[in-house]
């Protein structure tokens, strides 16, 4: 393989080309996150913003107390987000652990969802902390159920280690079992690796792993998606654009609750990757309450008074 | 002679037990009976209408399922700490309003013993407005009281603290919310409760308190989807009759009232009937 011509697959290269990364400078990412999220989207702009966030939303549910009715309830929302509107479009997809899978594809095929991916998590989510064997399997299993997108969890004791090679492989051998069946999304949880340096250096060992999607978070782990942290990721796939031509995906996830969180990060993306990114093929924002809100700022531009959650769906 | 320059109090909002400057950065002027600068308080727009809602939502479910027994001990603490500030609320009520001492202090009392009045009521409003109903079956069928959600307020212009009690103390008596819109002319005793109540164990949220004006708020009051009921005592009576029909889409109740009563208290709760079975 290849790896964009950036490594050699090497544990002396991998780690010669991440310790050569340029440095994030922190208090810079943070001030212009910041500078960024004042921006005021009103209008005609915020209807757009409104309608491009919930074709971007992975409606998530990973619970230990999710049930297959309550999937497939998730399902009928994501087709359908407002049963009453029909112009409100589909979410980018459902997300659900990986023995829901196969309920929620059948249950999407049932209703005429046909059009909205199943996306699982894979390689023992939330913690990663499993045999390779063990992994591959999940894998697997979710892909033969019907997955079409898979969301990996990195190796991040690993990662804090130094030993980059072994999450390096990891994604390697991940991708090849998704094939050219499944998307593969790689989680850093970065709220676990504490530095902007640590999520730059894994951004690109994931991207050149193969990644077509790099996540930020499993949602389990507080601080999760901000704005800086996602900021950072962006200008990692947008350096990676510079130099192999090829576009990779941004799914922030975990704490972007509101409309104005969601309208945050498009902000960030166009600002920093431009608007080519401005699609659910290349920016997804996992959530499971934002949607509520999206439809309720919706309903307000519509009907010109503020709604109520009495008038959405509660999960 | 002293150097020091004055330390002037900044009247803000009251939110989710925050004191937030208005989303909207716009300020008014109080003046005195007289005519003097008194203090710039926040306008109020209508985002943080919303904040306020979202906020009371939140904080519903928590007072409604306290005991009558604590909102009663809570409802006495806010009288404990009005009476302990009783001076600075006799102040401004002067300095404001223009009246004699001794009708602010009159007021103040009132308030205080208001306040106590409506503590006694949380558990007994239920026996009052509730009931045991003789039904042609083997049912024991009650009827219980409930609180509705989240009320809005329009606080009357005058009094303003005695006027503000008497519109706010009976909706969170029985385990409503309530976002409240508080004297136009006269906020600042409104805003200056509004520490009492961040020092008397009151949940976040269930008292909300914007300063701003009437004719600006009250529509968005009464279209809100996610406000249960609306006091508009305050509100001039011109504007009953439209705010009403914006109210009407999500059923709002809508009232008004000119003393205090515990009807006050009933007007903002719900009847729930249970039919419990006999013999099984």
């Amino acid at each position: 393989m290849s790896f964009y011509g950036l490594v050699d697959g090497s544990d002396a290269s991998l780690k010669s080309y991440l310790n050569n990364l340029s440095g994030v400078d922190q208090v810079g990412a943070e001030a212009r996150a910041a500078m960024l999220a004042t921006r005021s989207i009103k209008t005609s702009a915020k209807r757009w913003a409104i309608d491009t966030a919930i074709t971007m939303v992975d409606l998530t549910t990973l619970e230990g107390a999710d049930t297959p009715g309550k999937v497939k309830a998730l399902c009928t929302k994501a087709v359908r987000p407002d049963p009453t509107d029909s112009t409100v479009p589909s979410v980018g997809a459902v997300c659900v652990y990986n023995d829901m899978v196969s309920v929620a594809r059948t249950h999407l095929d049932l209703i005429g969802g046909q059009h909205v991916p199943v996306a699982a998590v894979s390689t023992a989510f939330p913690s990663g902390r499993a045999s390779m064997a063990v992994k591959i399997q999940d894998t697997q299993d979710a892909i033969d159920a019907g997955a079409a997108e898979i969301d990996m969890v990195i190796d991040r004791g690993a990662f804090l280690a130094g030993r980059y090679i072994d999450v390096f492989n990891e994604i390697v051998q991940i991708k090849q079992v998704c094939g050219d069946k499944a998307h593969l999304k790689v989680i850093f949880e970065t709220g676990e690796l504490v530095t902007y340096d640590n999520v730059r250096k894994a951004s690109f060992l994931a991207m050149a792993a193969g990644a077509d999607f790099i996540k930020t978070s499993t949602g389990k782990v507080a601080p999760a998606a901000t704005p800086p942290v996602v900021l950072v990721m962006l200008e990692a796939v947008r350096d990676f654009y510079e130099l192999t031509n090829t576009r990779i995906g941004v799914k922030p996830a975990g704490g972007i609750r509101n409309t104005k969180d969601a309208i945050k990060q498009l902000v960030l993306v166009n600002e920093t990757v431009g608007p080519e990114w401005l699609n659910p093929k290349l920016f997804r924002i996992g959530a499971s309450a934002l949607l509520n809100d999206l439809l309720m700022q919706r309903m307000k531009m519509d009907e010109g008074y503020y709604s109520s959650p009495q008038y959405v769906t509660m999960d | 002679m002293s150097n020091r320059i004055d330390v002037k109090k900044t009247y803000k909002l009251y939110i989710n037990g925050a004191f937030p400057r208005t989303e909207s950065g716009r300020t008014y002027e109080v003046k005195s009976a007289k005519g003097a600068f008194i203090a710039n308080p926040c306008l109020a727009s209508r985002k943080d209408l919303r904040d306020a809602v979202v906020a009371a939502r939140a904080a519903h479910a928590g007072w409604n399922k306290a005991t009558a027994y604590n909102r009663g001990q809570i409802l006495y603490r806010i009288a404990e700490m009005l009476e302990g500030r009783r001076a600075q609320f006799v102040d401004e009520i002067m300095q404001v309003t223009g009246v004699t001492k001794v009708k602010a202090e009159k007021e103040v009392t009132d308030s205080v013993d208001r306040l106590v009045w409506y503590a006694g009521w949380t558990d007994k409003v239920a026996s009052l407005a509730g009931s045991t109903n003789p039904v042609a079956g083997p049912f024991y069928n009650f009827t219980i009281p409930e609180s509705m959600g989240v009320v809005a307020a329009i606080a009357p212009e005058t009094p303003s603290l005695l006027g503000f009690i008497d519109v706010v103390a009976p909706i969170i008596t029985s385990g409503n919310t309530v976002v409240i819109l508080a004297s136009t002319k006269a906020p600042l005793s409104a805003m200056t409760f509004a520490e009492v109540l961040a020092t008397s164990d009151l949940p976040h949220g269930v008292i909300n308190i914007l300063t701003g004006k009437k004719e600006e708020i009250a529509p968005w009051m009464a279209s809100h989807m996610d406000i249960d009921a609306l006091d508009i005592s305050g509100l001039p009576a011109k504007l009953h009759a439209e705010t009403k029909v914006a109210g009407a889409e999500n059923l709002k109740r809508i009232h008004s009232f000119k003393s205090a009563d515990p009807g006050r208290i009933i007007a903002f709760m719900e009847a729930k009937t249970v039919w419990h079975p006999i013999g099984l």
